[in-house]
């Protein structure tokens, strides 16, 4: 979900030159060095029912995103943002800007540069910044715990319903057969990733 | 006709360059590196925009510092074929091909034409990376003819080939220039390459026009740094008069010049280029007898310049119209009394005579 977003961004901090360059650079990555409570807590303040965004989300949508499936996915994609990005980032800042000058002459406008030359040849690090997403998100707890509680069945990650598991008495199989799943499900996903990188890598030869 | 004239500040260096070039034909730009050659060509393909200056070909303007116009690279309608040839690694031979073609506005390049003038037929389903040097250069400069252009740039598209592989792509640079009628800006710091193609030569040095005009006539000149190295020679125009099979020779026509070579597998009539490098010319003021050469061209001095670094005198020999360069000692001009205006006898061995073809 948040991929297309981080694309966005990627391509901004990678090849844009605007003032607060920086600055964006800064907030994107603060997820990565904050505390995931913390992050979590600033959700709720932003999102929750009385925040700046979550009561204009409320009053005209209808959204609710405290406590709810939809919450925790949004606090899963504010942890895994700053990877995404930065992965997505290195690969375009790896596509030659010699390419997109020779497609340039060749007579192709910005958006079509950028949709027939930079971004399948960014493809590799756009899959592996997807990957990387989807498997921070297995992992996330503190900022989900925080900002969308623990409720089975609706915001309950993987690791919250482990731990929760851990903290019944004779959890202990629940909590193993959950760990089985987490790591089948981690195995499949760097596989996958593995795979669809080495196909792309040898479409554009290398 | 081509026109430019661009002027923009570098640190350190500063670009001011004027020059005009018939079309269609090659216009070289040659120089010593860092002259900006490649500066120039980024600036009429629209990647640089120069902050003042003029561009404009066969009368389509696309910059004009004055009136504020620029026309950005993606609509100028300018191919561009880089050194390191910049294929898509993405797409196949074909798709690269069809890059510009699908693009551009219908025009009278046609793909199967251009496949076949560049023999690249064999190649199209390969991907770019399993391409040798030569072929990839072959495909790239197919890439941007069928995108139409009003003016083709070639920045250096053979400098990063061996030899042979130079002498492999250069037959089908020279096809193209007859085939097309197609204005092209060659850039190269290789002396062989000009002699080759260039129909304009425009010298530059250190951002400056040092010199612009026809081939045959700034390589005749002896005032130019061209004159000064070791391959310096008049390029001549010609066309092949008779062929003479039992003597093995043929005769060929420059001006009033008439020049006897080895045979030359050609029909009578055809137009070549001639190349007579400076060193090999012997000057006399009488015909000397009994001589393995076979040309005596009678000629005037027009002017005699001393490189003083080399210890030796460039003589330029106005013989009828065509003009030699014949570099010879200072002794010698001295001992003969060369000055301008003097008639002069040019010995020009047949066998030194590099033939080309037009």
């Amino acid at each position: 979900m948040g991929l297309p977003v981080a694309l966005a961004v990627a391509f901004l901090l990678a090849r844009g030159r605007f003032p607060g360059r920086a600055a964006l650079d800064a907030l994107v990555h603060l997820p990565m060095v904050l505390p995931p409570v913390v992050v979590g807590w600033l959700l709720l303040l932003l999102f929750g029912v009385r925040g700046p965004i979550g009561a204009l989300l409320q009053d005209w949508f209808a959204i609710r995103l405290v406590f709810t499936a939809n919450g925790a996915a949004l606090a899963c994609a504010v942890m895994a943002f700053p990877l995404m990005v930065r992965a997505i980032r290195l690969s375009l800042e790896a596509v030659d800007p010699g390419l997109e000058q020779a497609a340039r002459t060749l007579g192709a406008g910005p958006l079509d540069r950028f949709l027939t030359v930079t971004l399948p040849l960014a493809a590799p690090g756009v899959l592996v910044g997807g990957i990387v997403g989807y498997a921070a998100c297995l992992g996330e707890f503190g900022a989900v715990i925080t900002f969308a509680a623990n409720i089975p069945g609706q915001t309950q990650t993987l690791p919250l319903a482990i731990y929760a598991a851990l903290q019944t008495p004779g959890g202990e199989a629940v909590a193993a057969r959950l760990s089985l799943v987490s790591v089948v499900l981690a195995v499949c996903g760097l596989l996958l990733a593995e795979w669809a990188g080495r196909r792309l890598r040898r479409r554009v030869g290398r | 006709m081509i026109e430019a004239a661009l002027r923009h500040r570098f640190a350190g260096f500063t670009l001011d360059v004027a020059f005009t070039a018939p079309t269609p034909g090659v216009t070289v730009l040659f120089g010593p590196s860092g002259a900006g050659k490649s500066t120039v060509v980024a600036a009429l393909a629209g990647l640089l925009r120069p902050e003042s200056g003029r561009i404009a070909v066969d009368g389509a303007v696309l910059l004009d510092g004055d009136a504020g116009a620029f026309v950005p690279p993606e609509r100028r309608r300018v191919g561009l074929v880089f050194q390191d040839a910049r294929l898509f690694p993405h797409l196949s031979v074909e798709s690269n091909l069809r890059y510009g073609l699908r693009r551009a506005p219908a025009g009278p390049i046609g793909f199967a034409d251009v496949v076949d003038l560049l023999g690249i037929a064999h190649l199209l389903p390969r991907r770019p990376h399993t391409l040798s040097g030569g072929e990839r250069q072959r495909v790239a400069i197919g890439r941007a003819l069928l995108s139409q252009p009003r003016l083709l740039l070639m920045d250096e598209p053979l400098a990063s080939l061996d030899t042979a592989r130079k002498a492999e792509i250069l037959p089908y640079l020279l096809r193209l220039k007859t085939a097309l009628a197609l204005p092209i800006v060659y850039v190269t710091h290789a002396p062989d390459e000009v002699f080759a193609i260039a129909d304009t030569l425009v010298l530059l040095e250190a951002g400056r026009v040092l010199a612009a005009g026809p081939l045959v006539e700034l390589t005749a000149r002896g005032d130019l740094p061209l004159a000064a190295r070791d391959d310096a020679g008049a390029v001549l125009a010609a066309e092949l008069a008779e062929h003479h099979p039992a003597r093995r020779l043929s005769l060929l026509r420059a001006g009033a010049m008439r020049l006897w070579v080895p045979l030359v597998d050609a029909p009578v009539g055809t137009k070549l280029r001639l190349r007579i490098p400076a060193r090999e010319i012997i000057l006399a003021t009488m015909a000397p007898e009994a001589i393995s050469l076979h040309n005596i061209v009678p000629g005037q001095v027009r002017t005699v310049t001393e490189n003083a670094a080399r210890h030796a005198a460039l003589v330029e020999v106005d013989a009828g119209g065509a003009v030699l360069l014949a570099r010879i000692t200072p002794d010698a001009v001295a001992r003969l009394a060369l000055r301008p205006g003097a008639p002069v006898l040019a010995l020009i061995k047949s066998m030194a005579v590099d033939v080309l073809p037009h």
